[in-house]
């Protein structure tokens, strides 16, 4: 995966033109992921790991269709759950009940599927109370509530998770963890990106380490993380 | 596209038209009143200040208007729909000619609705039926397909060049004046209006007018052409659209 970086910005068209005229429209480009090759079979639940800017969330936006990847393929199959960031399809003048529907339509979902598990997602997320109130009023952790119980109702294959459960406070992120084990439970496949290596070690059975967007160790999670973190502490010094 | 993102485009359409209205007390009747409102200042301005002498003037008016508006707000709103869902096309996969279709497919709506304050003028008028008039709903398909075309092109170049939105306003102001709406196209010389009738917007406008106001059938050579040019500029938006969609990501 290669980003253009633009060296300046050229936001308009004028400059656009001027800069190809005088062959200056240079770019650099930044490689994020560079030969990063791995399979996850159904069932598994895979960690990605990594240091801050080593390619984590491109992964997943790739493997998720948000992203083309500039080389490379990815096949997916089956249906994809992205929980990348909780609540990014929330319009905030519509009230949360509307949000349901516009978000499960987003996910793939008829009105009539939404309708049936609509009162388990609002319950799901405890906010039987504001439901009808517009999402701008609502607080982050509301939204995460809610954008993790809706994505965790629509039926999907693969559940693609990017550290979204970081705003929920204790007792909901457990009953997130408890949820994922169940889906885990059923033959749903997981990936998983956290900077938290005990919930790593504890969710997934296997972790990829990436560092530069290269693959540094591909392994069972608590060999990787472990080898990650003492890298980790090594780098400090 | 499957059928699912058929889904989808009908809850964007909801949600824009639920926020239209929102905390707005009249609500939906809007879509009817503004109509009117404009066609009656319209008819104040050019009955008393510049004469054209055109049989049955405000229903003349408010068909040219009905559709350059449509026209006018459903484009300008496609342009900006891949900028202001940007939040969402970073987090979730789902095909990006869904959002200015919808954009378009909201503003139809309305205008459907504005087609009540159409039939009010034609019942205040007099207007004799004819079973002609139930052809209506041809040219309004045409628009539909000409101002998605135009829609899609319009949202893919504003995310890679915000010029687009600065430029635009004033190209729909030369189309506004480029097109027949207040005057007839009598009224300017012959080389200019052989000009004006390429515009497949007047080709439209005329096509409804001549059904409205008169109950005719046009020749089948304005149909040829209006239904021609709007699947052309539908077919180039699409395909630019999706030349365009992959290097979104990069600008959003």
């Amino acid at each position: 995966m290669q980003f253009i970086m633009e060296q300046e910005r050229t936001n308009t068209l004028k400059e656009y033109l001027v800069k190809l005229v005088r062959r200056n429209l240079r770019f650099s480009s930044f490689t994020a992921l560079d030969s990063v090759s791995f399979s996850v079979n159904r069932g598994e639940s895979v960690a990605l790991i990594g240091k801050n800017g080593s390619g984590k969330s491109t992964m997943l936006k790739i493997i998720a269709g948000v992203m083309d990847a500039t080389a490379g393929t990815v096949r997916v199959g089956g249906s994809i759950a992205p929980l990348i960031e909780l609540g990014a399809g929330f319009d905030p003048d519509l009230t949360g009940r509307e949000n349901v529907f516009l978000n499960g339509a987003l996910l793939g979902h008829r009105h009539a599927y939404m309708q049936q598990n609509y009162d388990s997602i609002v319950e799901y997320a405890e906010l039987e109370q504001f439901i009808d109130v517009p999402v701008r009023s609502y607080s982050s952790g509301m939204i995460a509530r809610l954008g993790f119980s809706i994505a965790t109702h629509v039926q999907a294959d693969i559940l693609v998770v990017d550290e979204v459960l970081a705003v929920g406070d204790y007792n909901f992120q457990q009953k997130c963890y408890g949820t994922m084990e169940r889906l885990l439970a059923q033959g749903k496949t997981l990936l998983f990106v956290s900077h938290d290596t005990e919930m790593v070690k504890k969710l997934c059975q296997r972790a990829i380490w990436l560092n530069h967007g290269h693959v540094m160790a591909d392994g069972p999670a608590t060999q990787v993380c472990d080898a990650y973190l003492d890298w980790m502490k090594g780098n400090e010094k | 596209m499957t059928i699912r993102y058929a889904h989808l485009i009908v809850e964007l359409v909801k949600r824009d038209l639920k926020l239209k209205y929102r905390r707005s007390f009249l609500g939906y009747f809007w879509s009817l009143l503004n109509p009117l409102m404009m066609m009656s200042v319209m008819m104040v301005v050019f009955s008393y200040m510049f004469r054209f002498n055109i049989e049955n003037y405000p229903l003349y008016l408010i068909c040219g208007q009905t559709i350059f508006t449509f026209f006018n707000e459903s484009t300008n709103r496609a342009m900006y729909s891949i900028l202001e869902n940007s939040p969402l096309l970073k987090k979730v996969y789902v095909p990006k000619c869904v959002f200015p279709l919808a954009r378009v497919l909201s503003c139809f709506t309305t205008t459907a609705l504005s087609l009540v304050a159409v039939l009010i003028v034609m019942i205040f008028t007099r207007v004799q039926f004819h079973f002609s008039m139930l052809l209506f709903f041809v040219p309004l398909i045409f628009l539909l397909f000409f101002a998605s075309g135009m829609g899609m092109i319009l949202s893919g170049l504003a995310v890679k060049f915000q010029d687009v939105t600065h430029l635009y306003s004033v190209f729909t102001m030369v189309l506004m004046y480029a097109t027949p709406i207040f005057y007839p196209i009598e009224a300017v010389p012959e080389n200019v209006a052989r000009i004006i009738r390429l515009n497949p917007l007047y080709t439209i406008i005329y096509l409804f007018r001549q059904l409205m106001l008169y109950g005719q059938i046009p020749g089948a050579g304005s149909w040829f052409y209006a239904a021609g040019m709007s699947l052309a500029m539908f077919a180039l938006g699409a395909l630019m659209f999706d030349h365009m969609r992959k290097s979104f990501i990069f600008y959003i």
